[in-house]
């Protein structure tokens, strides 16, 4: 088995970290830490943006490393930490499935993310071809997170998260999207915390809860 | 004969983008009824007679001109295009706009539903977008067009939205212009032809088999035929327009139905290029029926606007009829004739635009003197709106094929290519086809019954109303907008010769032959060589006033000293009133009895003791309950199903979009 070179080695570590914390989150109830979390989870994809760039010389790569700096760890975490404390919701109560069943169904996920990949690690050309599997997986499992929640405040996590993995597959497919799209997918995310902040609460003051089974009244026919 | 600058088209252009600037200014002070109705409907109207003479220029000329703009979808500009067929039908646009809008500009007061300032740009942008329909050249710029008029006249049409009655006519409206334009969306799709071009230029080289060409040439039936009013997709158009303020309603009936009318014509006799002879057959039948249809229920109407609104139907039909004789005469190879039939069918769309237009100003100025639709709260109003009753009587006359006014020629036309279809190689169609002649004649003697009923009983008798005493005759602005229309009437009616000249590079376009004039008088019409018929409005016009005058003549100078007034002999049973008048449901009562079968009739008839007898009587379509219900029903009855998908969980919907994702990807990962 050949050597791989240390940056290759640490941007595989970054991958599986990536992989791992989402899956962290997929278990974790707190509110509170399922944020910790994300805010990790875009350090660590920061720091793999920045290794990237810093192993391909492309300007961009920098800038990008730079703008998930800014938005994933320092603030959307500070929003998020914000309307926790305003809205004063810590827990996830009840999921729609447990634990280990959730984890069961994101290995299965997993599976069948990396076989997805297979391809298009066979066509790009890029070092961190191996990755585009985890993007996948980061971006399944996210969405997985998504269905299994219940409180309005942990869906918006798990939709953060996906842009997270949408973010980490295009890098590590073809070097990152195009500049133009990267930045308009940034303030995309930025706009919908917004809205959805505002949105959290016209939910409490409308049904004095976060969690979003009273949505289900919305529904035209009983 | 392509000319190299598109000086017109641009010309065209800059007065279509004039009227959205028009309606755009209307915002600045939007409850100012002396801004909009002074200054900007007037400017709007001279915009409209500055595009009727730019596109008769281009018509005269008969050259085409196509224009690029750097505006659109990424690899597909808007493309334009100023031929003979698009010119007459801005002609048309422009000249009956004019009108309307410089009757509009002393219509629209305060006060009355929305603020006049934005119907000034709702009625704007209506126009503009109806010129953009007709100027485009592209599927994509078409289209947008199109549900730009769709929207901004159902904005025009929701006007007074308060009365739930016209919320729902806006809705049906909607709806039915949504069918019709998803069938004409698919009806580019088709033509395009799998070159993924969809410019009209790539359509027209489009070689498409016969089958998927006859699909395309359905679909446009139904999507054109939606918009104009064709039974059965006609529903919307008596809840419509009635529905809307009075120059709306004759923009949409006037003008917004012709260019379903150039659409098909477009699509039909020149994106598809070679047409078979029996795509014809449907909008013929199609056409015959909805004449016979349209023309029996207005003869039933109480609603002077809903009367219109049928009539409206009656004359598409007579359009259609003619489109259908000129794709069988065309599917055939009988070219001279299918021009003569052609030539019939934009002549009489010209007509139409003008006269209803004229009659719908008519009830508008009716409906702001007395506040009354209803016919039978009308009458004798002749004395008290001259201008308004003299001006309706030529629209009325026109409209009944009298001549020598301008829809006797074009009914004459008609009937004179129907005289053809003998012609046509085929065993039965040519037995078949001339009896739809006479069901065209009967439909032209019902029109005139119709608008007897109609005038008379408007304009004629005594009030029936003590309140109709009060009744004003229209503004200045309004009598040069009503008389320019009649003044159109007539001068259509009157130089038939000269128009047919004109149409002539139209009918050259489409059928590759124009309509030969076998006589070599300038004032006699014969447009069917080899056979002797002519017809000479002048001579006419000429005959009928010398009689007139002469017979007024001997009357005042026979009976001069003899006059006496005295009160009408009363049969002896006191005092005659208003009231014993024939009213407008006595007067449709035989056709309403000779046809019972078409309509659902609800009757309340008062009985014999009844202190204060009322009489009422709701006449509805059949169709309603045989066609649009069960179709309702079955939509619903599907949405039900549908619903069931709708749980109200988020997790659930977000498991359908994880679900549908990962089997997208399972796809893609298979393939």
């Amino acid at each position: 088995m050949t050597q791989l070179p240390l940056y290759q080695q640490l941007l595989d570590s970054c991958a599986a970290l990536l992989l791992l914390l989402s899956f962290a989150m997929l278990s974790q109830r707190r509110v509170v830490t399922l944020v910790n979390l994300y805010a990790v989870q875009g350090a660590v994809l920061a720091a793999a943006t920045l290794l990237l760039a810093w192993r391909t010389g492309e300007g961009h790569l920098y800038l990008s490393a730079v703008l998930t700096l800014a938005l994933k760890v320092a603030f959307l975490p500070w929003l998020l930490h914000r309307l926790i404390r305003r809205l004063e919701i810590y827990w996830d109560t009840e999921s729609q499935l447990n634990v280990s069943g959730t984890m069961l169904v994101g290995l299965v996920i997993v599976v069948f993310a990396f076989a997805l990949a297979q391809p298009i690690t066979r066509l790009a050309s890029t070092a961190t071809r191996s990755a585009v599997g985890i993007a996948v997986s980061v971006v399944l499992l996210a969405f997985l997170m998504m269905i299994t929640r219940r409180k309005a405040m942990s869906q918006v996590v798990g939709f953060l998260s996906m842009e997270n993995g949408v973010l980490f597959g295009a890098m590590s497919a073809s070097y990152g999207m195009p500049m133009v799209v990267e930045l308009g997918v940034a303030l995309d995310v930025l706009v919908a915390v917004l809205v959805l902040g505002v949105f959290f609460f016209q939910i409490r003051e409308r049904f004095e809860s976060l969690d979003l089974h009273h949505l289900e009244a919305l529904k035209e026919h009983e | 004969m392509i000319s190299q600058s598109p000086t017109l088209l641009v010309g065209c252009l800059a007065l279509l983008l004039g009227w959205t600037a028009i309606g755009l200014a209307g915002l600045l002070r939007p409850r100012s009824v002396r801004l909009a109705g002074r200054v900007l409907f007037p400017l709007g109207a001279l915009l409209g007679f500055a595009l009727a003479a730019v596109a008769g220029a281009s018509l005269l000329g008969g050259g085409f001109e196509r224009l690029v703009l750097p505006l659109g979808l990424p690899g597909l500009p808007m493309h334009l295009r100023l031929d003979p067929l698009s010119s007459v039908f801005l002609v048309l646009l422009g000249a009956s706009s004019g009108g309307i809008s410089l009757f509009a500009g002393g219509y629209f007061r305060a006060g009355e539903g929305a603020a006049p300032g934005l119907l000034c740009l709702q009625y704007h942008l209506f126009l503009a977008s109806m010129g953009w329909v007709l100027i485009a050249d592209d599927a994509y710029s078409f289209l947008v067009a199109w549900e730009a008029m769709a929207l901004s006249s159902y904005f025009l049409v929701t006007t007074q939205h308060r009365l739930a009655e016209i919320r729902r006519a806006g809705f049906v409206y909607l709806l039915m212009a949504h069918v019709g334009a998803l069938c004409l969306l698919l009806c580019f799709g088709v033509l395009q032809g799998g070159s993924w071009q969809f410019t009209f230029a790539a359509m027209r080289a489009a070689h498409l088999s016969a089958g998927w060409a006859s699909a395309a040439f359905l679909l446009a039936l139904i999507g054109f035929g939606a918009k104009a009013g064709l039974v059965p997709l006609h529903v919307w158009l008596p809840e419509a327009h009635p529905a809307a303020p009075s120059p709306v309603s004759a923009l949409m009936s006037g003008v917004m139905l012709k260019t379903a009318v150039y659409g098909l014509l477009r699509v039909g006799l020149d994106l598809l290029g070679h047409p078979l002879w029996w795509w014809g057959l449907v909008p013929l039948i199609l056409g015959l029926f909805t004449i016979f249809y349209g023309v029996l229920f207005a003869a039933v109407q109480t609603d002077m606007k809903r009367l219109l609104a049928y009539s409206s139907i009656e004359n598409i039909g007579v359009v259609f009829t003619g489109i259908g004789l000129t794709i069988v005469f065309a599917g055939s190879g009988l070219q001279a004739v299918a021009a003569l039939a052609l030539l019939a069918t934009l002549y009489h769309s010209l007509n139409h635009a003008l006269m209803k237009s004229l009659l719908f100003l008519g009830t508008g100025s009716v409906l702001h003197a007395t506040g009354e639709r209803n016919l039978g709260r009308l009458g004798g109003l002749i004395h008290r709106m001259p201008w308004v009753a003299w001006l309706t009587l030529i629209g009325t006359l026109a409209i009944a094929g009298l001549p020598p006014l301008n829809g006797f020629v074009s009914e004459w036309l008609l009937l004179q290519s129907f005289l053809f279809a003998d012609h046509v190689p085929h065993a039965f169609v040519n037995l078949l086809i001339p009896m739809g002649m006479a069901l065209v004649v009967l439909g032209a003697a019902l029109a005139g019954y119709v608008m007897v009923k109609f005038y008379g009983v408007i304009f004629l008798g005594q009030p029936r109303e003590p309140s109709l005493a009060h009744a004003h005759d229209c503004g200045w602005l309004e009598r040069i907008g009503l008389t320019w229309l009649a003044l159109g009437c007539l001068g259509l009616g009157l130089f038939p010769l000269q128009v047919i000249g004109a149409l002539g590079s139209v009918t050259t376009q489409l059928i590759g032959t124009r309509v030969a004039q076998a006589s070599a008088h300038w004032w006699l019409l014969a447009p069917v060589p080899g056979r002797p018929v002519s017809y000479g409005p002048l001579v006419f016009l000429t005959a009928t006033l010398a009689v007139v005058l002469m017979t007024v003549l001997i009357v005042r100078l026979a009976y001069r000293q003899r006059v006496r007034r005295a009160p009408a002999w009363d049969c002896g049973f006191g005092a005659l009133t208003a009231r014993m008048q024939d009213t407008a449901e006595g007067f449709g009562q035989p056709i309403r009895h000779l046809f019972q079968a078409f309509f659902e009739i609800e009757r309340e008839l008062p009985a014999p003791a009844d202190r204060a007898p009322r009489y009422r009587i709701a006449i509805r379509e059949r169709i309603w309950k045989m066609a649009y219900e069960p179709l309702a029903d079955a939509v619903e009855r599907l949405a039900d199903v549908a619903a069931r998908v709708q749980q109200g969980r988020i997790s659930v919907y977000l498991l359908y979009s994880f679900i549908t994702l990962l089997v997208l990807l399972a796809v893609a990962l298979m393939s």
